[in-house]
């Protein structure tokens, strides 16, 4: 299993190096820029319906593509009292949905806490789930505990077949999804009347950009159900972020301004004027602000006079702040545009 | 110029219309019309470019349509496929004149 960037002492492990090298590309105008032609500046939240939460880096993977830069080795992780702020926080308000990251989130020691207070708020939980580690022998119980708090799983899996999910994820990880998704689908989750969610996320394995949602869908369908007996809810297709350990491939493979060229010259206007960063909150490991989960692993706090900390945290402000905008954004606005939530048109 | 093909040419393609506007307007509405989601998915059709791409032995093609079906869901096994698919044609289409090159020598031949 691969290193972090911060592990192996890559200057890209420096969110500020990573900000340097955005700016510095010439193979798309300004990402503001081009948002000022769509007429879409400034960017502004338009409400509140996601409250997500980065409990930390820690992951028992090491995938070419994190935009974490998150692996076995790091160490940084939320801890209970920055939990409570957030359930305090969250119960403040009426966002309707917790959105739970990492890392793996589940690694973490608050995250079980985190899902009962959120669902004991009476609030939707997602989990974004790398698969592997429901094989855990820490994590026997988990999927069970999903199970019974109703907690919606997100799961990573970047194709149906084993070549490219281990090409993109680390040796082995296909086998160990499946064996993941057919104990998800015992347990009721992505069977039809359970309730149970089970929603699928599709990253390219390179760079290039994600197919149509829709279309993409049904191959997965077909095949997971007729090679491995597997059902599941939805299929979503998130861009890759030019960022972190993804930057990193392009990089060294060659494609970071055929990469960015290729963001900027599917810029979507309907695309852009939807992202999600206009109607969520992303919380830090350490209780930092930030408009979304990529703008938080390149150090970009929530900006413009906003609250910047769990402590701080003031719905009203939020509801209408100001976004804090990067080249990296092109990654959420080329086609049919992306979000944690798949395709935004 | 080092070379007759330069990849960022491919960029240049609507630079066509600079000659003929009207021409180019019905070739790109045309093309567009082909590719969309029809009777053939999108991903099919994509498939098909890049076999005929490799028929036809066009690098632009060869190099739009590796990304185009890649960004359609397709996988570099089906990709290679494809290629073998025009590859079989072309050969095949050799081939098959064969059987002309045999009328001949049986119309001559004692």
């Amino acid at each position: 299993m691969g290193l972090s960037l911060l592990a192996r002492q890559s200057p890209l492990a420096s969110a500020q190096v990573q900000r340097q090298h955005l700016s510095a590309t010439n193979a798309c105008p300004p990402f503001d820029a081009k948002m000022q032609e769509a007429g879409l500046t400034p960017l502004h939240a338009t409400g509140l319906t996601v409250f997500q939460i980065n409990v930390g880096k820690l992951c028992n993977q090491t995938c070419r593509h994190c935009h974490v830069d998150a692996g076995p080795d790091r160490q940084e992780q939320m801890t209970r009292e920055t939990a409570e702020l957030c359930i305090e926080a969250l119960a403040q308000t009426d966002i309707p949905t917790v959105d739970i990251t990492g890392g793996a989130p589940e690694l973490n020691p608050n995250f079980r806490w985190l899902a009962e207070q959120s669902r004991a708020l009476g609030r939707h939980v997602m989990d974004r789930c790398n698969l592997t580690v429901l094989l855990l022998p820490s994590q026997a119980d988990l999927a069970e505990f999903l199970a019974f708090h109703h907690v919606e799983v997100i799961a990573s899996l970047p194709y149906f077949r084993s070549a490219q999910t281990d090409a993109q994820r680390g040796a082995g990880v296909f086998e160990k999804s499946i064996l993941a998704l057919r104990m998800l689908n015992r347990f009721g989750y992505g069977v039809e009347g359970s309730g149970l969610g089970l929603n699928l996320v599709f990253n390219p394995v390179g760079a290039f950009l994600p197919p149509k949602q829709d279309a993409i869908e049904a191959q997965f369908r077909r095949q997971l159900l007729h090679e491995h007996g597997i059902t599941f809810n939805r299929l979503y297709t998130i861009a890759n972020m030019p960022i972190s350990r993804f930057l990193e491939f392009l990089m060294e493979s060659g494609n970071h301004e055929d990469y960015m060229e290729r963001l900027a010259n599917a810029f979507n206007p309907a695309a852009a004027a939807g992202v999600m960063c206009r109607y969520t909150v992303s919380v830090g490991w350490d209780g930092t602000l930030y408009d979304c989960d990529f703008n938080q692993m390149l150090d970009m706090p929530i900006g413009y006079g906003a609250p910047r900390h769990i402590k701080e945290f003031n719905t009203a402000q939020l509801h209408t702040r100001r976004i804090t905008t990067a080249n990296h954004c092109y990654g959420c606005t080329a086609g049919v545009g992306s979000s944690c939530g798949g395709t935004i048109t | 110029m080092e070379t007759y093909y330069h990849p960022h040419d491919l960029t240049k393609f609507p630079d066509m219309g600079k000659g003929n506007k009207a021409l180019w307007e019905k070739f790109s509405s045309y093309y567009n019309a082909v590719f969309a989601e029809g009777a053939l998915a999108e991903r099919e059709k994509a498939l098909i470019a890049l076999a005929v791409a490799h028929a036809v032995q066009c690098p632009y093609c060869i190099d739009a349509y590796s990304q185009a079906c890649l960004e359609k869901g397709s996988n570099a096994e089906e990709m290679t496929e494809a290629v073998h698919v025009a590859c079989a044609i072309r050969g095949g289409a050799s081939l098959v004149h064969g059987v002309q090159m045999r009328n001949v020598v049986e119309k001559l031949s004692m």
